[in-house]
């Protein structure tokens, strides 16, 4: 029983993991309706940018802030240079967009700052931790708090405050959004600043954990699956989803796994998200439009 | 609110629109010659039928055009004396245009309460004059105040065509285009919304640009009227004269369309 305990928290905790970085993708597609690909060059941008300022002497603080002030000089100039001009166009036209700055992005990260893999150490401990009898891991723990404080900061922006307000009515109506005098391109540049950050905290978390490098931009295809299962318009959704990822990918390496041969933790995700698409397309907690018939 | 009851001195042009035409995606064109005046404190009707070019004027006016990959590729379109050419809508908003959009539009997801506060926002208001607005526009509207947590798309129709107006109220317009405010709604609700049309205009001298099938209901609350016809205007006058012009609804079944018919100017 505390085996299986200890399996279920654990991945349960891994799952947060997930869900950081597909909290980055639900602003975006929120906001603008477009699956941002560069969600994962912009993570692996940001934790470059800021282990490269680390690396040159800047405290920790600092250089958080400096990445930051990176980030939203980056998202003010992709809204310019790159959504601007292809606004009203086809979906399938802003993927490719992304798809294409995805490259950009992690070409310029690597060769500005260099491919080879850089350790990150944010002082946070990988040693077992005991909660009564069940062993958790203390990274894991951190990361799931991080998780949840970003998740209660993204809630109140978005109900309490005049942008979140604004953010919310764009992804329901553009076009009425536009009428009442809503600014579209600042409310862009703002979501791609705000994913741009929670990248930024999935990046460091992640590189703290596999190193800083060029594979830390591939952890946004972990992020797909839980997108599918907790629904593209929903931050809660990807949470449940990261969480129910996490957990389905350790019980069954646990459980399922030594019968038909282990290593399952790499695909197990994706079958559950293909046998989601069958029963729930729209994701768990995806938004389903109110019509009054 | 204060009762302002506007005399009738010389009319000012707070809209003039000349000669427009509008392009949908650089081949298909949807209005085509459409001038309209729009005096302050005035309630224009734009009438016609489906498919005449009604809500292209108007988003041509709101500048949303540009948000359904149409442009307006002749003529003028001056507010307040200003070319409102290559204005952003969001800035026209600012500047005093508020367009309603047919069909409501309502934010649905979010409750009445947001989507009034919504409107309020290119003011950069305070919060307690973001307050005093909300009251304001609960006392236009008493049933969205009973409804203020719900989330929108669940009110009635009715109900999201006053939320629709009371949040474009929010934005303080000195011109609100009203498309369709009659669709899908019962008769005692329509003539509901434009006695608080009519009323608002009275009270508080927001002028309206109302597009419309409802000849009947329209007319009776406007001061002049145009009628559209296949992206073009074949008739207009004031609202009397409209009324008591026989062929008017021929318009609606087609049957003019392509005569000369002599355009009655009353201004």
């Amino acid at each position: 029983m505390i085996f299986f305990l200890e399996t279920l928290i654990g991945g349960l905790l891994a799952g947060t993991m997930y869900s950081l970085v597909a909290i980055g993708f639900v602003l975006i597609f929120k906001a603008s309706g477009v699956f941002n690909f560069a969600q994962g060059a912009m993570l692996l941008f940001s934790a470059l940018t800021f282990v490269s300022l680390q690396e040159h002497g800047i405290p920790f603080l600092q250089s958080l802030l400096l990445t930051v002030v990176v980030i939203v000089i980056g998202a003010v100039a992709i809204e310019r240079a790159v959504l601007r001009p292809l606004m009203n166009r086809s979906q399938i036209t802003l993927f490719m967009a992304t798809l294409g700055l995805s490259f950009i992005l992690e070409g310029l990260a690597q060769g500005l700052m260099g491919a080879e893999v850089r350790a990150l150490d944010l002082g946070i401990e990988d040693t077992p931790l005991m909660l009564g009898e069940v062993m958790v891991s203390q990274f894991d723990l951190v990361a799931a708090s991080t998780a949840a404080v970003l998740v209660t900061v993204l809630a109140l922006l978005f109900n309490k405050t005049h942008i979140g307000i604004s953010l919310r009515a764009v992804a329901d109506d553009t076009r009425a959004a536009l009428s009442i005098g809503i600014n579209l391109n600042r409310i862009w540049q703002i979501v791609w600043a705000v994913a741009g950050c929670a990248g930024l905290v999935a990046g460091l978390l992640w590189g703290a954990r596999q190193g800083v490098q060029f594979s830390l931009s591939l952890v946004v295809l972990k992020a797909l699956p839980v997108l599918i299962i907790g629904g593209f318009t929903s931050i809660g959704g990807a949470i449940v989803g990261g969480l129910i990822v996490g957990a389905a990918e350790n019980l069954a390496e646990v459980y399922v796994g030594p019968s038909i041969g282990g290593g399952i933790t790499p695909w197990f995700a994706y079958f559950l998200a293909l046998v989601f698409l069958h029963v729930r397309p729209a994701g768990l907690f995806g938004e389903r439009a109110i019509e009054r018939v | 609110m204060s009762s302002l009851a506007r005399p009738a001195v010389a009319p000012e042009a707070l809209l003039a629109v000349h000669d427009i035409e509008v392009i949908y995606d650089d081949a298909i064109l949807a209005v085509a010659g459409v001038s309209l005046n729009v005096n302050k404190g005035a309630i224009v009707a734009l009438l016609g039928a489906n498919g005449a070019g009604k809500s292209t004027t108007l988003k041509a006016i709101s500048g949303l055009v540009t948000a359904d990959r149409a442009r307006v590729s002749r003529g003028s379109i001056h507010f307040l004396g200003k070319d409102t050419a290559g204005v952003a809508p969001n800035q026209l908003a600012r500047q005093g245009i508020v367009h309603v959009l047919e069909g409501r539009h309502v934010f649905s997801q979010l409750t009445v309460e947001e989507n009034l506060r919504s409107g309020g926002f290119l003011r950069r208001l305070g919060r307690r004059e973001l307050e005093r607005d909300l009251e304001r526009i609960y006392a236009w509207f008493p049933r969205l105040k009973t409804k203020r947590k719900t989330q929108a798309g669940l009110t009635s129709g009715g109900e999201q065509q006053m939320l629709a107006i009371g949040r474009a109220l929010m934005t303080r317009p000195t011109l609100v285009l009203l498309d369709e405010p009659s669709m899908g709604l019962a008769p005692i609700i329509v003539e509901e919304i434009f006695e608080i049309v009519a009323d608002l205009n009275r009270r508080e001298s927001v002028s309206f640009l109302v597009a419309e099938q409802n000849i009947n209901v329209a007319l009776r609350h406007a001061h002049q009227g145009y009628v559209l016809d296949t992206g073009r205007i074949v008739l207009s006058g004031t609202a009397q004269e409209l009324l008591q012009h026989g062929g008017l609804h021929e318009y609606y079944l087609g049957g003019k369309a392509g005569e000369a018919v002599p355009a009655t100017r009353a201004e």
